[in-house]
């Protein structure tokens, strides 16, 4: 099967710095895809190569297996979902979303029609009148994505369409966009810094981290199986022992990864634990609910931090902040680190 | 009082902080500007005693009529509007492309070097501008002669031959104050127009093309639209400096009298002040109008 998107070897060069630099992966057709990274990572310079307002410097970026880098966006079947929605003010949300049939010369009647069945598909019915500056955040990004689904793109691109929302209506449109992209079955590229919002949704995620693509994988093995120090701490907010950490620690030489909710505080007196442990003096514990999260400064080197389930604490009672403590972790749960940090 | 119960005065009555701000400003606006304003319509109801020539203060609209029914004076009315209809459409033609690149394309030093450009002409005496103006535009002027050096002496005869904006020289013809008006104006369009396309986003004019609209109709269905309170804006400038000018009908041009020399010449030699009045209604109307008839139309929803 043709990939939907492809990238081979592409860079984007901006002066002096490499935005997206020497990139290849390719996307299934329907396929959930996450761009996952930090502010400049290259992430959104990737999105923009797709939906075509960016050229790459050298590669190409090919669409259902035709090279498209000098096509311009307005030939190109894919359509974006904006940060900001981008929704044109001196129009009407029924004007906003029949926009694309009407640029393409489809008549008042037809798209008209077309746009009341795109506002249905996302519960706008009654708002095709107002204005954008009328609506409020949530009902803006619905129109964005109305606007983007009517002309059928076979790729849609979001760019943190979520991130102006507060929690409560992300984690409500999260479903949303997830159950619309499986019942369209169309190609969604999204593009998010949101750790979360990445694994929960995504088929597939490519973690990004100065323009290169640090991991391509599934959720779950991003999680499970981090490859670089970077997408361990970026994915699982890990900790992570470089090389000469680790030697400290458990005599190995080899970078590896531990997540917090896997680590242990005992007393630094406590009989020594099976697995590896490391002894340091508590920075802070910040109190989140369920669970708490300690902050130690490891003898060994690093602030490293574990997750106190709330039923546990009572144990650590007695532990104030400048106390002397051991984290302890299993074997397993150290996660082997293909690269060291100083790589990444 | 020392500073700082002052300053914890001003904090708790934000009100009266803002009066003694507002106030001086409100009395010189107020007073000064709205009041002479007023006082000089107030003058338009008066009328000239024909015999005396002496002004009857009596409230009458005598001098609105003579305004409307005399032919000479609806002449100059017409004559004025029309030039600056004229005026208004080629600054907007001409600042738009110039506004487009300036807010859209150019950055850093061009873009600095374009927004000096465009206003270092209003950094020079009005007076300098307009003589130099009637000196290129002289029968023996640079424009002339250029025209002649490139064989194009007739096109320039044809188009003084033109009736009506005619006349025996660029200097002496419509044209020629035509050209003039759009030199002086053409500033005061661009810069609004600029500042309204500075605050088009860039993600809208994507976003029009990620929906399948080629540059074209991205131009005309969103750039255009949104530039529209700018080029209102600047078109009320065109619109009304040209009306109420009397220095460049004056200097430049065909003989023909306009409202501003109308003011001119009524309140000074005539002693006519309240023709003069009258006269000078006549562009508040008019752009009373213009703005009511913009407003209908939509012009400026998307501010």
């Amino acid at each position: 099967m043709t990939a939907a998107i492809e990238f081979k070897t592409v860079s984007r060069v901006f002066g002096d710095v490499r935005a997206v630099d020497d990139v290849s992966f390719s996307i299934e057709p329907g396929e959930f895809f996450a761009m996952l990274g930090p502010s400049g990572s290259g992430k959104t310079s990737s999105l923009r190569l797709i939906a075509g307002f960016d050229a790459p410097t050298t590669g190409q970026v090919l669409l259902d297996g035709t090279d498209v880098s000098s096509v311009p966006p307005y030939e190109r079947n894919v359509n974006t979902v904006f940060q900001d929605y981008a929704l044109f003010p001196h129009m009407t949300v029924a004007e906003n979303v029949a926009y694309g049939p009407r640029v393409r010369g489809v008549g008042t009647v037809e798209r008209a029609a077309r746009a009341r069945e795109m506002l249905e598909l996302v519960q706008l019915s009654a708002l095709g009148e107002r204005r954008p500056a009328q609506l409020s955040g949530g009902q803006r990004q619905r129109v964005a994505l109305a606007r983007a689904l009517i002309n059928h793109p076979r790729v849609l691109l979001l760019d943190e369409p979520l991130g102006a929302l507060d929690l409560k209506l992300r984690e409500e449109m999260q479903i949303e966009l997830k159950s619309l992209q499986r019942r369209l079955g169309i190609t969604f590229v999204y593009v998010t810094h949101d750790q979360g919002e990445a694994l929960s949704m995504a088929d597939r995620v490519a973690v990004f981290n100065k323009g290169k693509i640090e991991q391509l994988a599934a959720p779950r093995e991003l999680y499970s199986r981090p490859r670089t120090a970077f997408v361990a701490r970026f994915v699982g907010s890990a900790n992570v022992a470089d090389a000469a950490l680790a030697r400290a620690i458990s005599g190995i030489d080899h970078a590896f990864a531990v997540r917090a909710e896997n680590i242990v505080v005992r007393e630094e007196r406590a009989s020594p634990p099976e697995g590896l442990s490391a002894a340091g003096e508590v920075l802070a514990v910040q109190f989140h609910g369920a669970v708490s999260r300690w902050q130690v400064k490891l003898d060994a080197g690093g602030t490293w931090s574990a997750l106190v389930a709330e039923d546990d604490a009572h144990a650590l009672s007695g532990i104030a902040v400048g106390s002397r403590v051991r984290l302890a972790w299993t074997r397993e749960s150290a996660l082997p680190l293909t690269e060291s940090p100083g790589a990444a | 009082m020392n500073t700082r119960a002052a300053s914890t005065f001003f904090h708790r009555r934000p009100n009266a902080y803002l009066a003694l701000l507002l106030i001086p400003p409100l009395l010189w606006f107020g007073t000064v500007y709205l009041g002479s304003l007023f006082t000089l319509l107030w003058q338009s109801f008066y009328r000239i005693d024909d015999f005396t020539a002496q002004i009857v203060r009596e409230p009458t609209l005598a001098t609105y009529s003579q305004l409307v029914t005399q032919p000479a004076n609806v002449d100059i009315v017409l004559r004025t509007v029309s030039m600056a209809i004229a005026v208004t459409i080629a600054c907007a033609l001409i600042a738009l492309p110039i506004a487009t690149y300036m807010a859209r394309y150019a950055s850093g030093r061009m873009k600095a070097l374009f927004y000096v450009g465009v206003m270092l002409p209003m950094w020079t005496s009005y007076l300098v501008k307009v003589y130099a103006w009637r000196l290129l535009l002289a029968k023996e002027g640079i424009i002339a002669w250029v025209l002649g050096k490139l064989g194009l002496t007739g096109l320039l005869d044809a188009a003084l031959a033109a009736p009506g904006i005619g006349g025996p020289s660029l200097s002496s013809s419509y044209i020629g104050m035509f050209l003039v008006f759009v030199y002086m104006w053409l500033p005061f369009m661009i810069l609004p127009m600029a500042a309204a396309l500075e605050r088009v986003p860039n993600t809208l004019l994507q976003a029009s093309a990620d929906l399948g609209a080629r540059p074209f109709q991205t131009f005309r269905n969103v750039t255009l639209p949104l530039a529209v309170p700018g080029i209102a804006a600047g078109s009320v400038f065109t619109f009304s400096l040209t009306l109420g000018d009397y220095i460049i009908p004056s200097v430049v041009g065909a003989p023909g009298y306009f409202i501003g020399m109308m003011v001119y010449v009524q309140q000074g030699t005539a002693g006519n002040i309240p023709l003069a009045a009258a006269f000078s209604v006549v562009p508040i109307v008019l752009i009373f109008l213009y703005l009511s008839v913009a407003r209908r139309f939509g012009a400026f929803d998307a501010l």
